[in-house]
């Protein structure tokens, strides 16, 4: 159950954006994808699963269990997503649909994937509830997404990926848009879910610091194309791209705030404003939602 | 369910509701019961006030208004329902494509709807009344045509912001099919917006026939219909003032009970409103306005 992505190329409307990726994902391994942002991470994580946007057209190979997957026709990618490999999304206010309660969005790809009834889906979305830590699982599948905080809505979203118990997890900036409290939290629990489920997962982030604490190997993307790879550790200790020394320096910089001591949010890497607007906004979601739902988030 | 009891804890549901329970309702029963045959004439019970047995009065012809006003329901349920329809079918599919095809598609369906909505109702009325001559389906295509075109204007971008919503491409991501997507994710999300348009659609319809009626391209005047009732009684209007208001009060009160439903139900099917008290709302439902 590999995943190997080779010589992947992107091009939206003549214009490349990723341009001759390759790497594998063996079984059960935890892999990396950092860059900053605009050096087509996202995009790379998209093309797997065949959901690049229109105008958008990928080149080169993607190789799931040894099968060819890129340019499958749209109905077979439909079969795998889900069933085979899950993806969790960055926003988790806006990745969750407003109108359907939390445990009909959890059961969703049960449905369609193994045809189960409604009422077994929503059996399985409470167990799948209770998999990710939410408080008062048997109660919380009738909420509705506005009810939750932001922490609980990114569970909520790791439930819907993870229920069908896929071979490989894709995790796009899953943390970034959360507070930095909760952070840590919901890496945990990733991490302990892929590892107890022998899963293999593909990890985004523009985070070299978040990064180390979940993957075990990284490749380096800058401008759409690899400049680095390796195991975390080594990438750590002996960065040898320009890239990866600046990541780096965000990250130990930000590690730890030089006077409080605490580990603080927001990285000069991300300055294209987007992230740094999303974590605030996720502060204030979070607590706004304080009054529907009661904030809890212990780690 | 629950979507069901929060339209009715809303005072404009509950309006709402009981207003076209009541048409639907007086309709159903005319089929089998009025007190008066609506079109037997009675030359020498012209223009009675209310009384018994003629509880609203008569008219001109002697014909009990109560009876006919029973019976013109009926014309106003098909007219209201087959106009939604018309207007549902045409104005989705016209949505769906200029939505989710592709981009030279979507841009002649653009270019197509804009152009329709220039047309109103009155002249496609004019123009398929000319080709097949007055009648009940004539208002029931020209308001759907009219309507639908407008709900497709309205629903396209709704439609085309969801689709690029983050929920839908995570769908997408969990294995839904384009179909399975569209059901469940982007139909629900437009549809506040699709009720609010398909409710002042059948209000219109309801108006239109009673104007198109009166010009002569709606119900034959053999056909119980309020719109032609209130025409007839209208050239009395000065010697016999109270006849003209009941046809009037029936098709103002349904026009508002549809209006005020169409918009209840928007706000019933948005969750997020849910949880306000009904007094606490000091909303003004604006497509009444």
């Amino acid at each position: 159950m590999s995943l190997v992505v080779e010589d992947l190329r992107i091009d939206i409307r003549g214009r490349t954006v990723v341009d001759g990726v390759s790497f594998t994902v063996p079984d059960g391994a935890r892999v990396g994808l950092i860059g900053e942002s605009g050096s087509g991470k996202s995009l790379t994580a998209l093309a797997i699963l065949g959901l690049l946007p229109d105008g958008a057209t990928a080149t080169g190979s993607v190789r799931w269990n040894g099968r060819e997957i890129l340019g499958l026709p749209d109905r077979e990618l439909a079969a795998l997503r889900g069933d085979d490999i899950g993806m969790v999304f960055q926003e988790p206010r806006t990745a969750l649909n407003p109108l359907r309660t939390v445990g009909r969005q959890i059961g969703e790809s049960v449905r369609i994937h193994e045809g189960v009834s409604r009422r077994e889906a929503l059996r399985r979305a409470v167990a799948e509830a209770a998999r990710v830590a939410l408080p008062d699982p048997e109660r919380i599948v009738a909420r509705y997404p506005h009810q939750l905080s932001g922490g609980q809505r990114q569970r909520v979203a790791i439930a819907m990926a993870l229920a069908c118990r896929p071979r490989l997890l894709i995790a796009d900036e899953p943390t970034t848009a959360l507070d930095v409290t909760i952070q840590a939290g919901v890496l945990a629990l990733l991490k302990s879910l892929v590892q107890d489920a022998g899963m293999s997962l593909v990890f985004i982030t523009h985070d070299l610091a978040v990064l180390a604490q979940v993957a075990t190997s990284a490749v380096v993307l800058e401008h759409g194309r690899v400049v680095e790879e390796g195991e975390v550790a080594a990438l750590l200790r002996a960065p040898s791209s320009p890239v990866t020394r600046a990541l780096l320096q965000d990250a130990t910089a930000t590690l730890w705030h030089p006077e409080t001591g605490v580990r603080e949010a927001g990285t000069p890497a991300d300055a294209p404003g987007m992230h740094a607007s999303a974590v605030d906004d996720a502060d204030g979601d979070a607590a706004g939602a304080d009054d529907a739902a009661p904030r809890e988030e212990a780690p | 369910m629950s979507t069901l009891k929060r339209l009715w804890s809303l005072g404009t549901g509950r309006f709402g509701i009981l207003i076209v329970v009541l048409v639907v309702a007086v309709a159903l029963v005319s089929l089998v019961w009025t007190p008066f045959d609506p079109a037997s004439v009675d030359a020498r019970a012209r223009w009675l006030g209310p009384s018994w047995p003629h509880v609203l009065g008569t008219d001109n012809n002697g014909r009990d208004i109560a009876s006919l006003l029973m019976a013109g329901a009926r014309t106003t349920i098909v007219v209201a329902v087959g106009a939604g329809v018309v207007a549902t079918v045409l104005g989705l599919a016209l949505a769906a494509f200029g939505a989710l095809t592709t981009r030279w598609v979507r841009e002649g369906v653009a270019v197509l709807v804009d152009i329709l909505i220039a047309f109103p109702v009155l002249i496609i009325a004019m123009m398929i009344s000319a080709v097949w001559g007055g009648s009940l389906a004539v208002v029931v295509w020209s308001v759907g045509i009219g309507f639908g075109v407008n709900i497709a204007r309205v629903t396209r971008p709704e439609l085309r912001r969801v689709l690029h919503s983050d929920f839908v491409l995570a769908g997408r991501a969990s294995g839904l099919n384009t179909w399975q997507n569209l059901t469940r994710h982007l139909l629900p999300n437009v549809a506040p917006v699709f009720i609010v348009q398909l409710s002042w659609g059948m209000a219109v319809a309801v108006l239109a026939e009673a104007g198109l009626s009166y010009l002569g391209f709606g119900a034959p005047v053999t056909q119980p219909s309020w719109g032609v009732l209130l025409s007839d009684l209208q050239k009395y209007i000065a010697v016999h003032p109270l006849t003209v208001v009941w046809p009037g009060l029936a098709i103002t009160l349904t026009v508002l009970g549809l209006n005020l439903l169409g918009d209840a139900l928007r706000e019933a099917a948005d969750p997020t409103l849910g949880e306000r008290t009904t007094a606490a709302r000091t909303h003004v439902p604006g497509v009444v306005a």
